[in-house]
């Protein structure tokens, strides 16, 4: 009995090793989004069809960067316009625009509470609301600000191959990291 | 032996992850976590279209902050949260920082309260930026003013409750909410139309 009660206890311990940490091995991709409601962002996002929720490997892109973000994270706050830099130097270098795609996800924010964030720091690139923190749960709870690289896997449908919790600090400095992390040639 | 496999279970439960919170990195390592509480642990003492009780706080400011001072000036949003430095109250705050310009349009202000004493306050709400509304202290008298409105929790910390008080110091909106929960601030914004209406 008293190595059953070891067993508990080590187990106790071992549970937020495995579950809450920003783990990239322990994220679920497989979760759908909404198609915007913005024409342009349908575009952008290189989607075909409205109306029915998209998989993440339907966005058109050799790199997808997803933010989690938060309406209420001071940092978050603090760094959109350096995330709009960021959007703006991909939009801008034309062997990036196609290539490159950027998308937010608001982790417990509601429709209203994203849509605030956007207009207030005239946020350009598509924004998704986690009302009730379903996507996020599924990412492994991470911290605001956090940012995901993706790239599709011919058998995995996509691949994390960057994370990283904080903010990015310099939009150019991250681009290039992120760029020689996914060990593509753009 | 029944008593190993409770004990055991116990701390099993201590250490399973609480209740989802995107928690900002702005804080570091310095948030508190109690886990999940019950959802309200008070019985409101207040009532829409009620006069509020009048209140006169310390705010972190250093100024004296009195509720009827902006009558016949400004509605007032009261927000009360229920503790310091812990994830969903830290979390609430910044965001209505950068809503300022909603809440003015609407011609209200707000006033944030907990029960926590100022050089806390001071110390938490620096990490959030500058703030443009008024925190006050409802320390001592320990948590008197949440007792007053009946938003004091068993514990002595205050629930996550939001109450609008127009012009006229009328109540006009409450919300305790589930105090593991952050309110909506579309819901804030749908309640501050219906007065400015």
């Amino acid at each position: 009995m008293k190595k059953c009660l070891a067993l508990l206890v080590m187990t106790a311990f071992l549970i937020p090793w495995t579950t809450g940490l920003c783990d990239s091995g322990k994220m679920d991709l497989n979760f759908s989004l909404p198609v915007p409601e913005d024409a342009a962002h349908v575009r952008y996002l290189g989607l075909e069809q409205r109306g029915e929720p998209f998989a993440l490997n339907q966005i058109q892109a050799k790199i997808l960067i997803i933010e989690i973000f938060s309406m209420y994270c001071p940092i978050c706050q603090r760094e959109a316009a350096d995330v709009n830099s960021l959007f703006e130097m991909i939009q801008a270098n034309p062997s990036l625009k196609d290539q490159v795609k950027l998308i937010g996800i608001g982790a417990g924010n509601s429709a209203f509470e994203v849509d605030f964030f956007k207009e207030n720091y005239q946020i350009q690139f598509p924004l998704f609301s986690d009302t009730n923190f379903e996507i996020h749960k599924r990412i492994g709870e991470v911290g605001t600000p956090h940012f995901i690289g993706l790239k599709p896997h011919k058998n995995k449908g996509l691949e994390i191959f960057y994370s990283q919790s904080g903010e990015i600090k310099d939009p150019k400095a991250f681009l290039e990291t992120l760029i020689q992390a996914s060990g593509l040639k753009l | 032996m029944k008593k190993d496999i409770f004990v055991g279970m116990f701390i099993l439960f201590l250490a399973l992850p609480a209740v989802s919170m995107a928690a900002s990195a702005a804080y570091g390592e310095k948030i508190y976590d109690p886990g999940l509480l019950a959802p309200v642990d008070s019985k409101l003492a207040i009532g829409l279209g009620q006069k509020a009780p009048d209140f006169t706080l310390p705010a972190v400011s250093g100024k004296s902050i009195t509720l009827s001072q902006f009558r016949g000036k400004k509605n007032v949003l009261i927000s009360f949260i229920p503790a310091a430095w812990t994830p969903v109250c830290s979390d609430q705050w910044p965001g209505y920082n950068i809503a300022k310009p909603l809440f003015e349009s609407h011609d209200t202000l707000l006033l944030g309260v907990s029960v926590d004493n100022i050089p806390t306050l001071f110390a938490w709400t620096r990490e959030m930026g500058d703030l443009w509304f008024e925190v006050l202290s409802d320390f001592w008298p320990h948590g008197q003013t949440a007792s007053t409105y009946g938003v004091l929790r068993s514990n002595g910390t205050a629930e996550r409750a939001l109450i609008l008080v127009d012009k006229q110091g009328i109540i006009r909106f409450i919300h305790v909410s589930d105090i593991n929960v952050r309110p909506d601030l579309g819901m804030i914004m749908d309640a501050l139309k219906k007065i400015s209406q």
